[in-house]
């Protein structure tokens, strides 16, 4: 392969896989809520 | 169906609505939608031709400025609105029904002629063991159109039945509607957590074996090297654009439905952005996998990756079977490779089913197994009639085409207009997804859905009807593109007006206290201002 084919190969993981972990991780820090069907005032509902 | 979601309120006439049981789950499932047969045989190709490395650029640019904005419309639709594609514009506005109708009958054409692509792939399986195609004189096309599918030479729509076709299509219809019965919970979350882990493996062991397949180099080389002059090209960010919005499954009503089967308090965005790169990250997979295959194909014949690579059909059935044919191990690499077909078929497939069977779950106000079996019986039988016959390659071809452009596109650009510019709904959208989400939306959302989202989409359709317009479909006779083509597309919007001016039976979902209870608590949730990193 050539220097350029494998900078390009080497750039696309970074960016794609590197992106899908960065989401995984970023969500995994906001754990699931769960619905409790209670009608919450306006503005309680923190992150 | 055990949900921690537990309406005490006024007791429903029919049944309640499922959810998924966990986040994990309706990611798993998005992601089984978004990962189809596409993301196997379109993306490499599309890559490659459209500046091989140098496409990441426009392919990010993509992503960032339209797949993701217009993944998270269909699921602020979805969620806020709780229904199934027509169900969930109604309650948007009463005018926006027949757009949801629309879709609905854009994923009955796709979903009748997908099932035929899963069909042949699961035969291809037992033929990579058999080697089936040796036996052709004219090697794996030959075998393809004459020994398998029997393509007649008339462009024409006959009922000549091809056995070998017509039996693994129906079991394909018969495992995708018994999962369809099992509901969401017990039937769509339960395939797609078997199914895609298993893709996933069997791919990922596809793609190592294909990498180490002698000249698998210069399949990768001619993958991932850059030709910067095609990002002066505008056809190449189109096609970086057509490939992101097909591969997401966005504005088709499938991630509309799904969507109204999550809990209220989701993580919306969050959720969207692992979807989004699970689905590249496969495809970059694909890319890696397909183009080693290639590599060696053109290194066996002596010739150059530009002459062997391909895509879709071709690609599968034609391309993949002359490598299982040559390669070490060949029938392992055609196992892996039409099994990973089958199951990315698969929960593509359910997903388009359950638009259809949700939206007349919501119309009628029936219970989960009746609507499924009314909906997907017929479904099923017109596919069974229709492609597995010698004419069904042509009626493929040709609806595949047509319904891509001038149904979904179509009408992706007529959604993003209606909800943006026409109904003003972007900021109480937005709104809706910074609720719970991790990653809020701000401005820059608004103008990626409401300007950019028109424009590139309005750019790709102008597009598509000049090249249709411009000469025959594949060379096929007038009348055939004429009916199954333009006549087919025409005919999807003429259906979903009429389906959208046939009233809401009493038992329907239109006057729901669970949705009205589900709207109290979204209201109530909602906070005035976005905060935090906004879009």
């Amino acid at each position: 392969m050539s220097a350029i084919a494998i900078v390009f190969m080497i750039i696309s993981m970074l960016t794609i896989w590197g992106g899908l972990a960065i989401s995984l991780i970023s969500l995994n820090r906001h754990p699931e809520k769960h619905d409790d069907d209670v009608i919450e005032p306006a503005g309680s509902a923190g992150n | 169906m055990s949900t921690p979601s537990s309406s005490q309120g006024a007791p429903l006439a029919t049944e309640k609505r499922e959810t998924f049981s966990s986040r994990k789950l309706f990611i798993l499932s998005a992601i089984g939608s978004a990962v189809g047969l596409g993301n196997i045989w379109r993306f490499p190709y599309v890559a490659y031709e459209n500046g091989g490395g140098a496409f990441l650029i426009p392919y990010l640019v993509a992503i960032l400025c339209a797949g993701i904005p217009l993944l998270f419309l269909d699921y602020s639709i979805g969620h806020r609105y709780r229904g199934s594609a027509p169900l969930a514009y109604r309650r948007a506005n009463r005018k926006a029904e027949v757009l949801g109708w629309w879709q609905v009958l854009i994923c009955f054409i796709i979903a009748i002629y997908y099932a035929a692509i899963i069909a042949w792939a699961a035969m291809y399986c037992w033929f990579s063991i058999t080697k089936a195609w040796d036996k052709n004189a004219d090697g794996a096309a030959g075998f393809f159109m004459n020994d398998f599918l029997k393509v007649s030479e008339n462009v024409n729509v006959g009922f000549d039945f091809v056995g070998n076709i017509f039996i693994p299509m129906f079991f394909v219809w018969l495992v995708t509607i018994v999962i369809m019965v099992a509901g969401v919970n017990k039937g769509i979350s339960r395939a797609n957590a078997v199914f895609m882990p298993l893709l996933i493996v069997m791919f990922l062991i596809l793609v190592v074996q294909s990498v180490f397949l002698p000249g698998a180099i210069d399949g990768l080389n001619a993958f991932f090297t850059p030709d910067f002059a095609a990002l002066s090209n505008p056809a190449v960010w189109a096609a970086a654009f057509g490939h992101i919005f097909f591969s997401l499954s966005v504005a088709f009503g499938i991630m509309v439905t799904y969507s109204s089967y999550m809990k209220r308090k989701s993580d919306l965005t969050g959720s969207g952005y692992v979807v989004a790169f699970a689905n590249s990250s496969f495809e970059l997979l694909a890319g890696i996998g397909v183009f080693a295959a290639l590599g060696f194909m053109a290194y066996n014949a002596g010739s150059s990756v530009d002459e062997v690579a391909t895509s879709g059909i071709g690609l599968a059935f034609i391309a993949f079977p002359t490598i299982v044919s040559e390669a070490p191990l060949g029938a392992l690499i055609g196992v892996l490779f039409f099994g990973s077909l089958v199951f990315a078929g698969l929960t593509s497939l359910i997903s388009i089913l359950e638009v259809i069977v949700a939206a007349f779950q919501d119309k009628l106000g029936w219970k989960r197994v009746p609507a499924t079996l009314v909906v997907g019986i017929p479904v099923a039988l017109v596919s069974l009639v229709l492609f597995p016959t010698t004419t069904g390659l042509y009626l493929l071809d040709t609806m595949d085409a047509f319904v891509n452009q001038f149904g979904i596109l179509a009408c992706a650009l007529v959604m993003v207009i209606v909800f943006g510019a026409g109904l003003g709904m972007l900021p109480k959208l937005a709104k809706h997804l910074n609720r719970h989400s991790s990653i809020k939306l701000g401005t820059g959302w608004k103008v990626l859905v409401g300007g950019i989202g028109p424009a590139a989409l309005g750019y790709m359709l102008i597009n598509e009807i000049q090249s249709k317009m411009a000469e025959s479909y594949s060379g096929y006779p007038v009348w055939f593109n004429g009916v199954f083509g333009w006549g087919m597309a025409g005919a999807l919007i003429v259906g979903a007006v009429l389906l959208s001016l046939v009233p809401w039976s009493k038992n329907s979902k239109i006057d729901d206290p669970e949705f009205d209870q589900h709207r109290a608590n979204v209201e109530a949730e909602e906070v005035p201002e976005a905060s935090g990193k906004e879009y």
